[in-house]
């Protein structure tokens, strides 16, 4: 082939795969990159605001008997924070690294379902402002990110405050869903030929096991917050013990949820480790199978654990030493894990330590101190000490923080070159890791301390004679230095975003297929989808085979087989569409139309089916271009008696 | 790059039946979280009814009449189902409309027996947890089969007006494997409605 004809393939290949211009061109994108780079913004501005919501109930607690901030005030105010942080940021932060990095990773053009992926989008974005439209309005949540009843029922907190938490829980789980459903369907069929199960990249594996948690925790927590609304709107009885419900029914399906949602955060972020230390050591990570064993195996545990968040409800005590070993039991996989990397650092080549790194190895020192106190209070008699003091705050964030947003940041100065093209300051990189790993450290150590001398968790102030001012003052100084590190992270981007575009394809010279396109890649990924014989296709092969033969004139995409990725057939993937973002509209309107009427139920429902039969129904013209190029499947002849086809 | 080796796809089906095509994955996407709602939704049952002093509390189990007709058109609607499901994986439009339109019929006669079966429940939603759990799982149910029904009315009208492509056979085909999830959970939920509450 000459390069002429390359160039041809080439141009062709892009044109089929463009966006449309304009503003209707950018509500209809299914490019799973701008769609993924969407939700890093989306969920980086809810973090900011998260954040400073933290900042106002740290500047609050600075003093004792302070009176900055009232206790109504204060409730909505950490049940928003811990909501908007772990449902609006730190879940999906880490699904969109996976929406933009597994199709990269694993030489796909889109993901699976690129639609599908634009409505979890849009669903997920209505949802987010609709909370904070209602905490504007002086109806956020108030019940704390667990919302447990009776506290969160009708009795207790009359309002609709708690009505747009329970929505606010449908909105953010229905695209966390879609986006399991997708990264599962993506790693297992479209991988590139040659990229058979053991040739997985690691974080492909770690997201692929978080989305089988999701599919199986997030349903609970759906069902749990339908139970709720429909307590406080229709007057059914679920939670009302007066009625024959049960206020421990919500807290079994909250945590049947919420303890695998912990490590939903924190699974992904281990991929993005694993990614990180392989390309630094320049050694692929030592015991590969062991590492993928871990994954699969935390995310089995999770599910066992989720009744030692309720050692202190009353359950049998054989009940108890049960999930107390349990607990116990998933420290297992995550040791396995660091034994792994230690092992490579050990025996990899010199170490480069640029900041990726550097947020890697400030993630070990946290999370082993967050590991130990969880440890702690995995083990029930301490934890009927801890239970609802300062004491789980901290660990809550040393586990959260150090295990999740540590490895988050480094993968975002890893693979921010690849996103934008352009290499983020080294020097910024630095000011912000230690004002990140000092300010967080000095934030949260002082908590255990505060909650062994009995400080409880949400207070929202207390009295000078229990002494604890002066930590309490340490903690609030902390969170400062984090804030001042995301600023530092802000401007690095900003300045960035203002360079040339010189980091070239693959600047750390790293071994996976997301390195093998251009930053940012065109709009198919890559031009032709490459051929994989190892597990870091970069450092074996630099020149990779290429796949030939796919139609130009469509969006053809390869499918193959799950265990050994043979080509199997060419899946036609959609085109950019405004169904996806008119269904949204739809289903937002039914949502949160319900938490006003339960009729919305049923004249909301009409939209939404408009909305997604406009969405299947096919035009002619995309039809004719299909059958234009249309393979039919080989198969058996029909038998004789069968009367003739009959074609449209 | 253009000039080391390459391996030529050139003539490979551009859609596919069963378990490698993207539908087929995507559908059991959903029969996963959707059984897994169906599963604990049931568990919730179990454990209210642990609770109780006595189940059902304050009201007689629902009639089985209208419940085991359904029970019974449910299941004869596999049939006419999993023949669609052949004819559409051959692509033969005549006998796929044939198909959908008898199954549209079974539809029609569960949706209205079902209408029935929520008059004999012999309980309310907001008369006390008991109720409360009996309408979830009906509710959860039908919601099931109203789409899959309006779903397979796109369908059949599709099928009639075209434009048509080899996919949308596959379409119909999946649309099948769903049928196969709601007939399928549906014995789980009889039984649980309809005879725990008889148990002794
Ligand atoms: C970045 C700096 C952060 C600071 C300074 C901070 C501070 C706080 C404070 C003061 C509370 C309230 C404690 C109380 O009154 O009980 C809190 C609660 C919480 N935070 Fe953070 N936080 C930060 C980041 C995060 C992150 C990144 C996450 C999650 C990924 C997170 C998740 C939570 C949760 C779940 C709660 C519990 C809310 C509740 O009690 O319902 N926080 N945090």
């Amino acid at each position: 082939m000459t390069s002429a004809e390359y160039e041809r393939e080439r141009a062709e290949v892009e044109k089929t795969w463009a966006e449309k211009p304009g503003w209707l061109g950018q509500l209809m994108v299914v490019n799973h990159r701008t769609v993924a780079l969407r939700y890093l913004v989306t969920t980086f501005v809810f973090f900011l605001l998260a954040g400073l919501m933290a900042a106002a109930m740290r500047l609050q607690l600075a003093r004792a008997d302070n009176d900055l901030i009232g206790p109504d005030l204060y409730n909505q105010l950490f049940s928003m924070h811990g909501s908007v942080m772990m449902f609006l940021f730190a879940v999906p932060v880490l699904e969109a690294m996976g929406i933009y990095l597994v199709p990269l990773m694993v030489g796909a053009r889109n993901i699976a379902f690129p639609r599908l992926n634009a409505f979890s989008y849009w669903v997920f974005l209505f949802g987010g402002l609709m909370i904070f439209i209602a905490f504007a309005l002086d109806i956020g949540p108030e019940a704390g990110w667990f919302s447990y009843v009776p506290l969160a029922g009708p009795e207790f907190s009359p309002g609709k405050r708690q009505d747009f938490w329970a929505q606010l829980i449908t909105f953010t789980e229905l695209s966390a869903l879609i986006v399991s459903v997708e990264i599962i369907v993506t790693a297992f069929k479209l991988r590139t030929p040659g990229m058979t199960l053991k040739r997985i990249p690691l974080f492909v594996w770690a997201q692929v096991a978080t989305a089988f948690m999701v599919l199986f925790a997030m349903p609970a927590v759906m069902l749990g917050s339908s139970f709720l609304i429909s307590d406080r709107l229709v007057g059914t009885h679920f939670f009302n013990p007066a009625e024959g419900g049960d206020a421990l029914l919500w807290q079994h399906l909250f945590w049947f949820f919420g303890h695998p949602e912990v490590y939903i955060i924190f699974v992904p972020a281990l991929g993005i480790v694993s990614e990180i230390v392989a390309a630094f050591t320049r050694r692929a990570v030592f015991g590969y199978l062991p590492v993928v064993l871990s994954l699969l195996a935390t995310a089995i545990l999770s599910f066992g654990l989720w009744v030692h968040h309720m050692f202190t409800t009353g359950l049998p005590p054989a009940g108890m030493s049960f999930f107390t070993a349990a607990s116990l039991l998933i420290a297992i996989p995550t040791g396995v894990q660091i034994f792994c990397w230690i092992a490579t650092f050990a025996t990899g080549g010199r170490l480069r330590f640029h900041t990726p790194l550097l947020f890697v190895v400030g993630f070990f020192f946290i999370f082993i101190i967050g590991g130990l106190t969880g440890v702690m209070v995995a083990s029930a008699t301490l934890d009927s000490q801890f239970h609802d003091s300062y004491f789980v705050v901290a660990h809550l964030h040393y586990v959260l923080i150090g295990g999740a947003l540590f490895p988050l940041v480094g993968g975002i100065y890893y693979w921010f070159p690849k996103m934008t093209g352009r290499m983020l300051s080294e020097r910024a990189g630095r000011w912000q890791f230690w004002l990140f790993f000092i300010g967080f450290n000095v934030t949260f150590f002082p908590m255990h301390i505060l909650g062994i001398e009995g400080m409880t968790r949400r207070i929202y102030t207390y009295s000078a004679s229990s002494g604890w001012e002066g930590l309490n003052q340490l903690a609030t100084g902390g969170a400062l230095m984090i804030a001042a590190s995301v600023v530092v992270l802000i401007a690095n981007i900003i300045s960035s975003l203002r360079k040339a575009r010189t980091a070239g394809d693959n600047p750390w010279d790293a071994p996976g297929l997301e390195w093998a396109t251009s930053s940012p890649p065109p709009p198919s990924n890559f031009v032709r989808p490459l051929v994989v014989t190892s597990r870091t296709p970069l450092w074996v092969t630099p020149h990779p085979e290429t796949v030939i033969g796919l139609p130009t004139g469509i969006r053809s995409v390869l499918v193959t087989r799950v265990h050994d990725a043979e080509p199997h057939h060419i899946s036609v993937f959609p085109t950019p569409s405004i169904w996806p973002f008119l269904s949204a509209i739809a289903v937002t309107i039914l949502f949160i139309g319900s938490i006003f009427t339960p009729w919305a139920l049923v004249w909301g429902a009409v939209p939404v089916a408009i909305g997604l039969i406009g969405w299947f129904w096919p035009t002619k013209e995309e039809t004719a271009t299909h059958c234009k190029y249309e393979v039919k499947p080989p198969r058996e002849a029909p038998p004789p008696s069968e009367p003739a086809e009959l074609r449209l | 790059m253009s000039t080391s080796g390459v391996r030529d796809v050139t003539g490979l089906p551009t859609y596919t039946f069963g378990h490698h095509s993207l539908m087929w994955w995507g559908t059991m996407g959903i029969i996963v979280i959707e059984g897994t709602v169906f599963v604990i939704a049931i568990g919730a049952y179990l454990y209210l009814r642990s609770l109780a002093q006595a189940w059902p509390i304050g009201a007689p189990p629902p009639d089985l009449t209208y419940g085991t007709l359904n029970t019974i058109i449910l299941l004869l609607s596999a049939i006419p189902n999993q023949w669609t499901k052949k004819v559409a994986e051959r692509e033969n439009l005549k006998l796929v409309r044939i198909g959908l339109i008898v199954c549209l019929a079974f539809a029609v006669a569960f949706l209205v027996v079902r209408a029935f079966e929520f008059g004999s429940l012999n309980v309310h939603w907001d008369t006390n947890a008991y109720g409360s759990i009996v309408y979830a799982l009906m509710v959860l149910h039908t919601t099931h089969l109203v789409t899959d029904v309006l779903d397979t009315i796109v369908l059949t009208v599709l099928m009639f007006t075209g434009p048509l492509e080899g996919k949308r056979f596959v379409d119909v085909s999946e649309n099948s494997v769903y049928w196969w999830f709601v007939v399928g959970s549906w014995p789980f939920i009889y039984a649980t409605v309809y005879w725990v509450p008889r148990l002794p």
